[in-house]
């Protein structure tokens, strides 16, 4: 069975994310558990990165397409939501793709709060890899980013938000 | 009224006051004062859609009478919706939007900070990933705030009448019935005077800083916890709800 677990583990990394497609759904960290019932029946528990992403229900049906495509023909899919999901899930490999591919990388782990207190974080250019940049909007093109703009190489870029 | 009964009508109290205001928020898309305002509010709205969905979800698979969240939320009347009626009332202009705002996120985030410790799985899991998106969102207008309260005359003035006008409807959201009494003796449902207290101290805090008055000695209007609402809510839903009720086989 821990086998046959892998084995899934392994084809669902094979899933790009439907926003992002430079890192995996695995890369991403929401699939939470791989329950298998029987020779076709598979439950899974996933937990959005967002209450309102819309990619989750495109990952709902992209996650159903792979594992027909298996022979799996009873597919569970259960939203947990706790523990809540957090950017600390994502790897470091994953973080440097996201990177290359220009979306700066969510900074430090959630456990440092100091933002609260109104210090700022130093976000590197993913470009040039200049300190010298500056938050344009907290909020981005979706629910996970927000907007930065590079002081040195002048190039505006995602970040992905730590939380 | 049952357990089950009064947890129904928890899950969709919460559910219903996170789509009013989600729904509310979203008529800025393509509206805001400029180009990151429109996105902030837009994806403000997204996050408290997305938990409006999760907590109509959660309501219509305690009822068990096999309607969906989708049931809930396009084929209710307004009598049957029990938004806190501060959600339905209309943005106004970005003052008194940004004022409504940051008195939910503020009040949001002690809320779900208590429900994240009830005793009901899916309530406290959805108040553990509410908790991240809301702080976020509070320390956006609660910014916004103090920008305009110690801003120009102008937007002091209309960050003060915002703040009189909206006070009104504050203390509803503190109201507790039957369904909190049930639920509170079952260890899943918040006491809300302790939140009360904390919701002041930190509105307080925070008009302090945007040299703005805190109203006293308000008339509190009530009602949506038996369903009455201000006229403003009917107008809502004709909109939300009309492709669904005149397509009724719509999928999408």
């Amino acid at each position: 069975m821990a086998l046959v677990k892998e084995y899934i583990y392994q084809l669902l990394s094979e899933i790009p994310d439907p926003e992002i497609p430079v890192i995996s759904i695995t890369d991403l960290g929401v699939i939470r558990d791989i329950i298998i019932i029987d020779e076709v029946t598979i439950e899974l528990k996933i937990t959005p990165t967002y209450s309102g992403c819309p990619a989750m229900k495109q990952i709902e049906d992209d996650v159903r397409k792979k594992l027909i495509g298996q022979g799996f023909t009873s597919i569970k899919i259960n939203t947990v939501f706790s523990p809540p999901w957090t950017t600390d899930w994502i790897n470091p490999e994953a973080k440097e793709r996201l990177r290359q591919y220009g979306i700066a990388p969510p900074e430090h782990t959630t456990e440092d709060k100091s933002w609260l207190t109104g210090k700022e974080k130093v976000i590197l250019c993913p470009r040039c890899k200049s300190k010298n940049t500056k938050l344009i909007s907290q909020f981005g093109s979706t629910a996970c980013k927000a907007l930065y703009q590079c002081q040195d190489c002048l190039e505006p870029f995602d970040y992905f938000k730590c939380i | 009224m049952t357990t089950q009964e009064a947890l129904f009508q928890y899950a969709l109290r919460l559910g219903d006051t996170n789509l009013i205001l989600g729904q509310r928020l979203s008529e800025w898309t393509g509206h805001g004062p400029f180009l990151e305002e429109d996105l902030a509010l837009t994806n403000i709205a997204l996050d408290i859609t997305g938990t409006a969905k999760s907590l109509l979800e959660y309501a219509a698979q305690v009822e068990g009478k096999g309607r969906t969240e989708d049931d809930l939320a396009y084929l209710r009347n307004d009598r049957q919706y029990l938004n806190a009626q501060i959600t339905e009332q209309p943005n106004g202009d970005y003052a008194k939007t940004i004022v409504r705002q940051a008195m939910i996120d503020c009040f949001d985030l002690y809320f779900y900070t208590e429900l994240a410790k009830s005793k009901d799985e899916t309530l406290s899991g959805i108040a553990q990933k509410s908790i991240k998106e809301v702080t976020y969102h509070l320390r956006h207008t609660t910014s916004w705030l103090i920008r305009f309260g110690d801003g120009t005359e102008d937007s002091h003035n209309r960050a003060q009448t915002a703040v009189n006008e909206l006070w009104a409807y504050t203390g509803e959201m503190f109201e507790m019935n039957e369904v909190d009494a049930i639920l509170i003796k079952e260890g899943i449902a918040v006491d809300l005077p302790a939140v009360k207290l904390k919701w002041e101290k930190h509105m307080s805090d925070v008009l302090e800083k945007a040299t703005l008055v805190k109203p006293e000695n308000v008339f509190m209007h009530t009602g949506s916890r038996k369903g009455i609402h201000t006229e403003h809510l009917a107008f809502i839903l004709a909109e939300m709800q009309a492709l669904p009720r005149m397509y009724p086989d719509a999928k999408w």
